[in-house]
């Protein structure tokens, strides 16, 4: 037979608790003990207005730019709640929810934004990289990080989120490379928002599914609801434990959308329709969510008052603290150029000048006073 | 003659340029419906259509590798890359294979593509959205570096940038994309690659710059209340060392002024330039006023990083009491 076919796949969609709120049970029974459930909710009623304030300090001339992240809830805080403390995560920008579930103060990601790198200096017990700007560059990081976990025999993993305009960038396909053929315990979680700031997915991708992309480097990959947290815990679970026991990364790509503009810096409504926005917004992850809570009487009206004036005090203590931080000392940015300063960045960093005479104050004493 | 932004004079050149030429395309990420991040290209979609200003996919390597390819056959791509610090994956293509391109075939091959992205600090953007550049490529043999440092400036040497036969890197300074107008001509014209701009004629010092940094330099030299020569050197590569020489030889000093780190910068090759050909008429050191050699830092401390009219000034003192 001089033709035959030598592969054939399909893509797997997951999906356990639909915007409708209804629970698959079959899939979705025992995933997540109501404990936590609750737990994770009170946790996105807390990010949600976390966003919400941060977007008014940005309005309000108090922060720089900030992207949004309302209507992504679920992707980063199930993956963050379905992973280890010791695992890493490697974000984006978009993932306040699952760094914050992760461990991170929450005052981090508005020093960030307003423009003061303390926002970075995350602390040694907490296992992430800081916010990436660069867009598709932190996956080949993440790679590297779970390669040294590997390398010192350790089970941690690592779990990477970007976007599905970063996955158009080349460090994307080098990253999934590596992992696939290095054997790297990596988790490359796609979070599929429709929009790469003004470009929609289809121009980065005009297969059907971002997530058959891991096909072609030997991974295993699938395709979730990603405002569907159960579905996210699911498959991230199985990722996990894929990559720990048998060194093989995943490729999720989670469908979700950003119900936002792109960052403060963009007007969403000069290239999407309301229209397409007003279906997402049903789809909202925590509306089905408290729904699913409510009919399981997990959830009333009260605990959801009560949680909203939890997330008011928690985030206005959180502002508090960024806004109240001392001014960032100006040789900060030379110290911690280098482990040790070279002679001319300390001169430079002692004159605050770079000129040639008045660096060296020696030089500008003599021959001024000579004049 | 209209009153236009920096910005306006772009987008005013490249639909000129756009309706002159079919041969000339835009390609680059959110530069289609959205107008590019800046809105420089506003409205050249609705224009000229999407075949003629192309979204790509996002891929900073993608855009100038294929802008190569356009541009060797016979195309005048005109590619943006959305922030100058996003240019590290379009290193590679532009400098291993744009600027090489004409040489190494002996010019059977021609890469006629003009890359524009925003440059430069100031206006408390994020990460990476703030980097000076420029040093780094006017070093890369076969590039041609531009950078204008006002609407009129813009328009015409973006212009001869389109139709430059070589690589040309045109760095548009952010800070000043609005920060003032000027009387732009309706017409198209042209302002040649490789001449700077005597911005004020002066007798004593002779202040060298470019990009957003002119406007320091002359905020700078009001208040010394001196008579300054200030030249915008409005091309990077290949340097007006002719403007340069002729007006030290006059003044007997330089100062030169600009955001990028000191170390290797353009500074340093200018200050080389005025002692090759000056020497004997220099009065005092050659000063350069310069970004420090720091990674620029997030927007809180920017503008201790910035070289600003206050540190300008100091120079200019010094250098005066030599
Ligand atoms: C290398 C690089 N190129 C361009 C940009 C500018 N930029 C910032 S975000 C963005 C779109 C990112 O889209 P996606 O990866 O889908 O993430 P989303 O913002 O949708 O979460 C672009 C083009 C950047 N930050 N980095
Ligand atoms: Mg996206």
């Amino acid at each position: 037979m001089p033709v035959k076919t030598v592969f054939k796949t399909s893509i797997e969609h997951i999906s356990i608790l639909d915007e409708n709120g209804k629970f698959d049970e079959k899939l979705g029974k025992g995933l997540i003990p109501d404990k936590d459930l609750v737990k994770l909710y009170e946790h996105m009623v807390t990010c949600r207005h976390f966003d919400e304030v941060a977007f008014k300090l940005q309005r309000s001339g108090r922060m720089g730019t900030y992207p949004e992240n309302r209507g992504q809830e679920a992707t980063s805080l199930g993956a963050a709640y379905a992973l280890r403390k010791t695992d890493w995560l490697v974000p984006c920008y978009r993932e306040n929810a699952g760094l914050y579930w992760h461990g991170l103060p929450m005052e981090f990601v508005l020093l960030h934004w307003m423009g003061d790198e303390r926002g970075n200096q995350i602390p040694d017990d907490v296992k992430m990289t800081p916010l990436a700007i660069p867009i598709g560059t932190q996956m080949l990081h993440a790679t590297g990080l779970a390669w040294a976990a590997k390398y010192r025999g350790e089970d941690t993993i690592a779990c990477t989120f970007f976007g599905d305009g970063a996955s158009s960038e080349g460090d994307f396909h080098e990253a999934a490379n590596f992992a696939a053929n290095l054997d790297i315990p990596v988790i490359f979680f796609c979070q599929n928002n429709g929009w790469a700031i003004s470009v929609p997915t289809k121009t980065q991708c005009s297969a059907p599914t971002l997530a058959q992309r891991g096909i072609a480097f030997g991974m295993d990959c699938i395709q979730i609801d990603g405002n569907d947290i159960f579905a996210v815990v699911k498959v991230v679970r199985e990722a996990a434990e894929r990559a720990r026991k048998h060194k093989r990364p995943t490729f999720i790509e989670a469908l979700t959308y950003r119900l936002g503009d792109h960052t403060t810096a963009d007007d969403s409504r000069r290239y999407r329709d309301e229209a397409e926005v007003e279906v997402w917004i049903q789809r909202d992850p925590m509306i089905r969510l408290r729904k699913y809570m409510t009919d399981r009487k997990l959830w009333d009206d009260q605990k959801q008052k009560v949680a909203e004036e939890n997330a008011k005090r928690e985030v206005s203590a959180t502002v508090k603290r960024a806004e109240e931080i001392a001014d960032p000392e100006i040789k900060g940015f030379f110290d911690a150029m280098y482990a040790e300063l070279p002679e001319e960045l300390k001169r430079q960093r002692d004159t605050m000048r770079t000129s040639s005479i008045g660096q060296d104050p020696n030089q500008i004493e003599s021959p001024l006073h000579a004049h | 003659m209209a009153n236009l932004t920096l910005v306006q004079a772009i987008n005013l050149a490249l639909i000129q340029e756009m309706e002159d030429d079919d041969r000339v395309i835009l390609l680059g990420q959110d530069i289609g419906i959205n107008g590019g991040v800046f809105r420089v290209t506003e409205g050249l979609f609705q224009r000229f259509g999407a075949d003629r200003v192309v979204d790509t996919p996002l891929a900073e390597s993608g855009i100038i590798g294929t802008s190569i390819g356009l541009a060797m056959a016979g195309l005048r791509p005109v590619p943006e890359i959305q922030f100058e610090g996003f240019l590290g994956p379009a290193y590679d293509q532009l400098c291993s294979h744009a600027a090489r391109m004409r040489v190494r075939t002996r010019g059977a091959f021609t890469v006629p593509l003009t890359l524009r992205v925003p440059c430069g600090g100031g206006i408390h953007a994020p990460e990476l959205h703030s980097d000076s550049p420029e040093a780094i490529y006017a070093h890369q043999p076969g590039l041609k570096v531009v950078m204008p440092a006002s609407p009129y400036d813009a328009k015409g040497l973006l212009i001869s940038a389109i139709r430059d036969p070589d690589p040309v890197i045109f760095f548009e300074p952010k800070r000043i994309y609005r920060a003032f107008r000027e009387e732009v001509p309706e017409d198209e014209y042209t302002i040649p690659l490789g001449k700077a701009r005597i911005v004020t004629e002066g007798e004593e010092i002779t202040m060298i710059s470019w990009g957003a940094s002119v406007i320091e330099c002359m905020n700078a030299i009001e208040a010394s209340g001196r008579s300054i020569e200030l030249v915008d050197l409005r091309t990077i590569y290949p340097i007006d060392t002719e403007t340069i020489v002729n007006s030290v030889k006059k003044t007997g000093r330089a100062v030169i002024v600009h955001e990028a780190p000191k170390t290797g910068g353009l500074g340093a090759e200018i200050a080389s330039r005025i002692m090759e050909h000056c020497f004997l008429y220099l009065e005092a050191p050659i000063q350069r006023v310069a970004g420090f050699d720091t990674i620029m830092p997030y927007y809180k401390l920017e503008h201790e990083y910035l070289p600003d009219a206050t540190r300008i000034g100091k120079a200019i003192e010094e250098i005066t009491a030599y």
